[in-house]
C-alpha cells in the first residue's frame, strides 16, 4: 500500500493502524504528533485508526529552534 | 524579594530569563548553555520527523521535559492557517498546551503578521492552549490579543536575531500600561545590557536565543544573561532614582573643616 509520510512517497504493508505504521517506522510514540489527511490523529486512536491507500501522513516532533530563521530544515508543506 | 514569582495561566515559571534551542554547535552545548542561564523555559520548534536517519539524537534526550518547561513555537509559520495546525501538533504531541505562536509576516525581516497571529491566536486559545503571542511592539494589536485570551504577550525588542536591543521603550511601557497581563520581551536583544535595560523597564521577562547561541563563548553569555536579568529585575523593584540635570551632593555639608 502507498502513503505519503512526511512529503515522501512510501510504500507500507497492508492495513496497518497508525500504531503499527509508527512502531514499523521505529518511531517512539511519545513525544509524537500525527497527522493524517490534515487532521490530527489523536493518540487514543492510534490503535484504531486504519490506513488507506494514498493517506498522507505527517508525523512531527520537538527539535532545536527558538524563532523563525531560515536553516531550520523542513517546515510542514501542503 | 523572594515572593515576585512570574504566573501565567497559573503555571508558575522560576526564571525571567526564557531561551530558545536552536542555532547551537549541538546538543551538548545547548544542554549547558540553558543550564547556565538559569532559564526554566526553553523553546523548541515542531518539525518533521526524520524518518530515514533515526540515528539523530533528540533535543528532549538533554533538555529534561521535568526540569524544564517546554515551549513549542510555531516559527517558520507565514500563515494562520499553517500556524494552527502546527500549534495543535505541538498541543498532541501531549507534553504542554503551552504555545509560542508566531505567524510571520516576511522573510527579509521577521516581523510577525499581528493580523494572521490574532486570527490564529482566536482559534488556538478556544481549542485549550495557553498561547503566548510573538507581536509587534504595538500597544492595540497587544490589547486585542489579550481580549481574545492571550494570557501573556510577546512584544519584540528589534527584529529576531538582529542583535539591537530594545528599540522603542517607550511602546513597551505603554503596552505595559495597557495590557493587564504578563509583558515578555521576545526577540532582538544583543546582550546583558539589554536584558537589564528591559527589566528595569517593568518587562515580566525575556525571551532570547540568537544573543546567547551566537556570542563566542555562549555558556559565559547564558550567565551574563542570567545576571542582567536578575539585577534588571531587582532594579525595577527597587525603585530608581530619577534623573536631574545637576549634581547633588551625596556627602553631608555640615562638619566640614574649617567651617
Amino acid at each position: 500500500m502507498n502513503i505519503t509520510l512526511n512529503g515522501e512517497k512510501r510504500a507500507v504493508p497492508d492495513g496497518l493502524t497508525v500504531r503499527g505504521l509508527l512502531e514499523h517506522l521505529k518511531v517512539k510514540t511519545e513525544k509524537v504528533a500525527v497527522e493524517r489527511n490534515l487532521e490530527i490523529v489523536k493518540k487514543a486512536t492510534y490503535e484504531t485508526t486504519v490506513l488507506q491507500e494514498g493517506d498522507s501522513f505527517e508525523v512531527v516532533s520537538f527539535m532545536a529552534g527558538g524563532f523563525s530563521i531560515a536553516d531550520f530544515g523542513l517546515r510542514i508543506a501542503d | 524579594m523572594n515572593d515576585d514569582k512570574l504566573v501565567i495561566a497559573g503555571i508558575e515559571f522560576k526564571s525571567r530569563l526564557w531561551v530558545g534551542s536552536g542555532k547551537y554547535k549541538d546538543f551538548e552545548e545547548t544542554r549547558r548553555a540553558t543550564e547556565a542561564s538559569g532559564s526554566d523555559v526553553i523553546t523548541v520548534s515542531v518539525r518533521r520527523v526524520n524518518i530515514i536517519d533515526k540515528s539523530k539524537e533528540n533535543l528532549l534526550d538533554y533538555i529534561d521535559p521535568k526540569k524544564y518547561k517546554i515551549l513549542p513555537n510555531t516559527a517558520g509559520c507565514y500563515t494562520a492557517k499553517d500556524a494552527i495546525r502546527t500549534a495543535m501538533l505541538a498541543a498532541e504531541a501531549g507534553i504542554t498546551k503551552l504555545v509560542k505562536l508566531e505567524v510571520i509576516g516576511d522573510d527579509k525581516t521577521l516581523f510577525p503578521d499581528n493580523e494572521a497571529t490574532l486570527e490564529a491566536a482566536k482559534v488556538l486559545v478556544k481549542e485549550g492552549l495557553i498561547v503566548l503571542p510573538y507581536v509587534s511592539d504595538d500597544p492595540i494589536m497587544c490589547r486585542k490579543l489579550v481580549d481574545v485570551g492571550c494570557p501573556a504577550v510577546m512584544p519584540l525588542a528589534a527584529p529576531i536575531g538582529s542583535g539591537l536591543g530594545i528599540r522603542n521603550p517607550y511602546n513597551l511601557r505603554i503596552i505595559m500600561e495597557t495590557v493587564k497581563v504578563p509583558v515578555i520581551v521576545d526577540a532582538g536583544v544583543g546582550t546583558a545590557s539589554d536584558v537589564a535595560f528591559a527589566m528595569e523597564l517593568g518587562c515580566d521577562a525575556v525571551l532570547l536565543n540568537t544573543a546567547i547561541a551566537g556570542a563566542k563563548d555562549p555558556i559565559a553569555m547564558a550567565e551574563a544573561m542570567k545576571y542582567g536579568v536578575l539585577g534588571g529585575r531587582l532594579a525595577y523593584r527597587a525603585g530608581r532614582i530619577p534623573k536631574k540635570l545637576y549634581a547633588t551632593a551625596s556627602s553631608p555639608l555640615d562638619g566640614m573643616i574649617g567651617s
